[in-house]
């Protein structure tokens, strides 16, 4: 129940409904300006409004004090739900959770969190899944779905200013129709906000012709953990002294919070082809993406999906995914019109000497939209499936891709699991995706052995643990099969300089330090109905 | 592979060290002073186009690592002057002139087999062209000025070659230009003269030289720029051109030390000590002193 209620005398501070601010000093189009916009997050959390009441708790006292009562919750309908994200990780627990407005109120969480010796968690929209927002001991939870204004958008200069709780695809859908856009296209755009992508270093299909997040973000306002607000790298090329921008990006919430990120729009391409190929076996596939790499081509994106996906998928989506196929292979060429009919054809090329058995082009947008929307609707599809799943994200030498497939299938299927496959082929960034049902007993040891060999054989093929999801809680046990002692020390000298006190996000990404309270993994996993 | 161990010796657990690469830039932010003088080990380990990745010694010369890449139709995005090292390049991190397709220095390192200040070898990052395990090491290392580690042996990222390319100047306006050409590798402006770089397919190329042609810019060798740089701060001095986009202005003069916040000083200055208590790297040296 909400401490409001439960506490009668009104002594509280109150702060009335604060508008968002455009608190933009930039140079701002004046068109752009007149969009920007405030949608408030619509989670029922039930806070009663205008109702004042002592608070017993001193950290939420100074919390309500620095915020106002409607946005600092402390319920338990609340806690649980912030006290997990994506992951397959349980048994997390939030403290009070805060919903932030501008810079000055995620300071004054930090400031007001540390003043107390507790920590706090960064949360965008919760889609992460290493467990990266999953809450240890009831640290202050930081959520910014509220920061989520477009402050400006410049054409010219081909940048935007954005607040960290902006959901990716908002952002494309703003710039729609500008011939530009933001690059990092992952598959959970629809719900992930861009200050999660910054955290987490996301990818996406697209990243591979062009980069991932951290090459689309010039400056990043933050937050640090000792309530500092600090401003790192700049609208254009590099700032003085280190690249903090670089180190921030990817620090999966432990290096403090970010609360206003300039990022980088890329144009439009003049010319997209969409191609889709089939083959009689997944060998195949792998072997044409090293093919195409090494011909010189690189696509905009090159993404396999095996049998089982195509099975799971298809009826859904009618992509046109050949039910007979082994694997199909999505190959999307941009650019200029010359280049890129040029490389159509040798794709099909390439394709043909792979055991491509079609090569089918997209004739128009619509096929192309409904090639994509079966790749991008894959995790939900495979919900009906099984009701859980486990995923990994190592990445592999692109080389090795067919070889370790096949041991991939080898080790889930040795013990008894079944394995679905839908990746970033181009870039060798795997996806297996073991799914299973938790009410079968003793099944979650075997599909945590298979993740962990999964990783074995990624490591020794010369890959790493995760190409984009992080690390977080999940795949800290596994930091020690890629990394040493000593660069294990390294990283946390990186950590340290920015955290001095241990309290941003604790007890994630090394292995080193605090446990994480009573987590475990998974009880049940998410109903998969995400698209 | 490359052995890092007679690199850990040379620099050892104790005194003032620093490396020298080609010595092109050896007084970007500020004087090396007296200091026990290292190189970084040499040669190309292995390279695999298909990977798009190259292992290198951060010794070897800029030139030397263009040269074995051409021959296999690939480039990297480190620029330099002749005589310029991978570690210097990687250390000074300035972008190359073709960043709009090439990239930037900052995404080209992937991995770094590095010595630390107690005298250890640790390594940042991973062979991978994606990788997210654990912190950004690699983003912190490019353009620390060698302050925080001593680079040994680096796995880089590569690209294909453009089939074509063409660079194009006039007295054009900025804008017009910009609206006229997809993802140019480079712009610059003098304050009259608009030059571009436009790369890509044959045929491609050759519809933009075509299309700027029509708008009056004319097909120009490669321009040489004035040997310092500066941050863009709106104005340009006499004799200067501005890197469009990359915020950069090449000029005659040196630039004066640029303003960091204070907070970014501080947070900096950390970063050195976490990683170097002692000050033992390049002493002499601060990159908050580098201006562009
Ligand atoms: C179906 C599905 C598909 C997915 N596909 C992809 C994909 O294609 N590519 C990919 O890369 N990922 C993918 N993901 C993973 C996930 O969506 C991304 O990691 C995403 O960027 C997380 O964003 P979020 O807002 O949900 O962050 P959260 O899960 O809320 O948080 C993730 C991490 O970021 C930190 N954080 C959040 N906001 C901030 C902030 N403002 N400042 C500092 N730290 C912060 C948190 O502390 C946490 O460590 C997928 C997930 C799902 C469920
Ligand atoms: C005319 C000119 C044009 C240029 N144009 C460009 C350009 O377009 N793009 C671009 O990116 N750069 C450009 N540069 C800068 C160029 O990158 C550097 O000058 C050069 O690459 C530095 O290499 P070096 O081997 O000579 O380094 P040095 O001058 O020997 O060293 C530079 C610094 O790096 C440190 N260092 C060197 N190697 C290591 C190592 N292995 N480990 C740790 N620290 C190390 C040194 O201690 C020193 O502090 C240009 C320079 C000049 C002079």
């Amino acid at each position: 129940m909400e401490s409001a209620e439960r506490c009668e005398p009104a002594v509280g501070v109150i702060r009335s409904g604060i508008l968002p601010e455009v608190n933009s000093t930039k140079r701002v189009d004046q068109d752009w300006r007149s969009t920007v916009r405030k949608r408030i997050d619509g989670i029922g959390l039930g806070w009663i409004r205008g109702k004042t009441a002592v608070i017993g708790d001193p950290l939420e006292r100074d919390l309500v004090e620095a915020l106002g009562r409607e946005r600092v919750v402390t319920g338990s309908g609340a806690r649980s739900l912030y006290s997990r994200d994506g992951s397959v990780t349980r048994g997390g627990s939030a403290g009070i959770v805060c919903f932030p407005e501008t810079t000055d109120d995620v300071a004054a969480c930090v400031t007001v969190a540390v003043s107390h010796g507790r920590a706090f968690v960064a949360r965008g929209a919760g889609t992460g899944l290493s467990g990266g927002a999953v809450p240890c001991d009831e640290p202050v939870m930081v959520v910014t779905t509220r920061m989520n204004s477009i402050y400006e958008v410049d054409l010219d200069r081909r940048i935007a200013w954005v607040g960290p709780g902006v959901v990716n695809l908002d952002l494309s859908r703003h710039l729609s129709g500008t011939g530009l856009h933001f690059a990092p296209d992952p598959s959970s755009q629809q719900a992930c906000t861009i200050g999660g992508n910054v955290a987490n270093n996301s990818g996406g299909p697209h990243c591979l012709l062009y980069g991932v997040t951290s090459a689309h973000v010039l400056a990043i306002e933050v937050v640090l953990p000792d309530g500092e607000v600090v401003l790192l790298g700049a609208e254009e090329g590099r700032s003085p002294g280190y690249d903090l921008r670089g180190a921030f990006v990817g620090g999966e919430g432990t290096l403090g919070i970010a609360t206003r990120i300039c990022v980088r729009l890329t144009e439009d391409p003049p010319e997209v082809a969409t191609l889709l190929l089939d083959f009689d076996q997944i060998e195949g596939a792998a072997d044409m993406v090293s093919a195409v790499i090494a011909s010189g081509i690189v696509p905009a994106a090159l993404e396999i999906m095996d049998k089982r996906v195509i099975e799971a998928v298809e009826p859904f989506v009618e992509a046109g995914y050949p039910l007979d196929a082994a694997a199909v292979l999505i190959v999307e060429l941009d650019g200029l019109p010359d280049g890129v009919a040029d490389a159509i054809e040798r794709i099909k090329a390439i394709g043909l000497d792979h055991g491509a058995r079609t090569v089918r082009v997209a004739k128009d947008d619509e096929e192309r939209t409904r090639i994509w929307k079966g790749r991008k609707n894959a995790f939900g599809a495979i919900a009906v499936i099984k009701p859980d799943y486990y995923l990994n994200d190592t990445v592999i030498p692109r080389t090795r891709l067919a070889e370790v497939l096949m041991r991939i299938y080898e080790v889930v299927e040795e013990r008894q699991l079944m394995v679905m496959n839908v990746f970033h082929a181009g870039d060798g960034n795997l996806h297996p995706l073991i799914v299973f049902d938790a009410r079968e007993p003793g099944v979650m040891e075997r599909v945590l052995e298979a993740g962990e060999e999964i990783v074995r054989i990624s490591v020794e093929a010369g890959g790493v643990l995760s190409g984009e999801h992080g690390i977080g809680l999940e795949k800290k046990r596994f930091m020690h099969m890629q990394f040493s002692p000593a660069d294990l020390e390294a990283q946390d000298q990186l950590r340290r300089a920015f955290d001095v006190r241990g309290l941003a996000n604790p007890a994630k990404v090394l292995p080193t330090g605090a446990s994480c309270g009573h987590v475990t993994n998974l009880e049940r996993a998410p109903k998969g109905t995400w698209v | 592979m490359m052995n890092l161990s007679q690199l850990a010796n040379d620099v050892g657990e104790v005194g003032a060290v620093c490396v020298r690469g080609g010595g092109t830039r050896w007084d970007v932010g500020g004087a090396a002073g007296d200091v026990q003088v290292v190189m970084a080990p040499t040669g190309i380990d292995s390279f695999d186009p298909a990977e798009m990745t190259v292992v290198v010694g951060a010794g070897t010369t800029l030139s030397e690592l263009a040269d074995a890449l051409a021959a296999r139709g690939q480039e990297v995005a480190l620029d330099g002057p002749p005589g310029a090292t991978i570690g210097g390049a990687l250390m000074v991190g300035r972008s190359p002139l073709r960043r709009g397709r090439l990239g930037e220095v900052a995404d080209v390192l992937l991995q770094a087999d590095c010595v630390g200040a107690d005298g250890q070898v640790f390594v940042a990052g991973g062979p991978t062209v994606k990788n997210v395990s654990g912190y950004d090491l690699c983003r912190l290392l490019v353009g620390s000025l060698g302050t925080l580690a001593v680079v040994g042996r680096v796995i880089l990222r590569t690209r294909p070659m453009p089939e074509d390319s063409a660079w194009m100047s006039g007295e054009v306006p900025l804008k017009v230009v910009l609206q006229s050409v997809y993802r140019p590798a480079t712009v610059l402006w003098d304050g009259r003269q608009t030059t571009v770089r436009v790369e890509g397919h044959g045929a491609d190329v050759n519809n933009e030289v075509d299309l700027l042609g029509g708008l009056g810019l004319e097909r120009v060798d490669q321009p040489v720029l004035p040997r310092e740089r500066d941050r863009w701060s709106g104005f340009l001095p006499s004799g200067g051109v501005l890197e469009v986009g990359a915020g950069v202005v090449h000029q005659l003069e040196r630039p004066s030390p640029p303003a960091v916040a204070a907070g970014v000083r501080v947070l900096g200055d950390r970063m050195r000590e976490a990683f170097d208590p002692r000050r033992r790297f390049n002493p002499g040296r601060d990159p908050h002193r580098v201006a562009a």
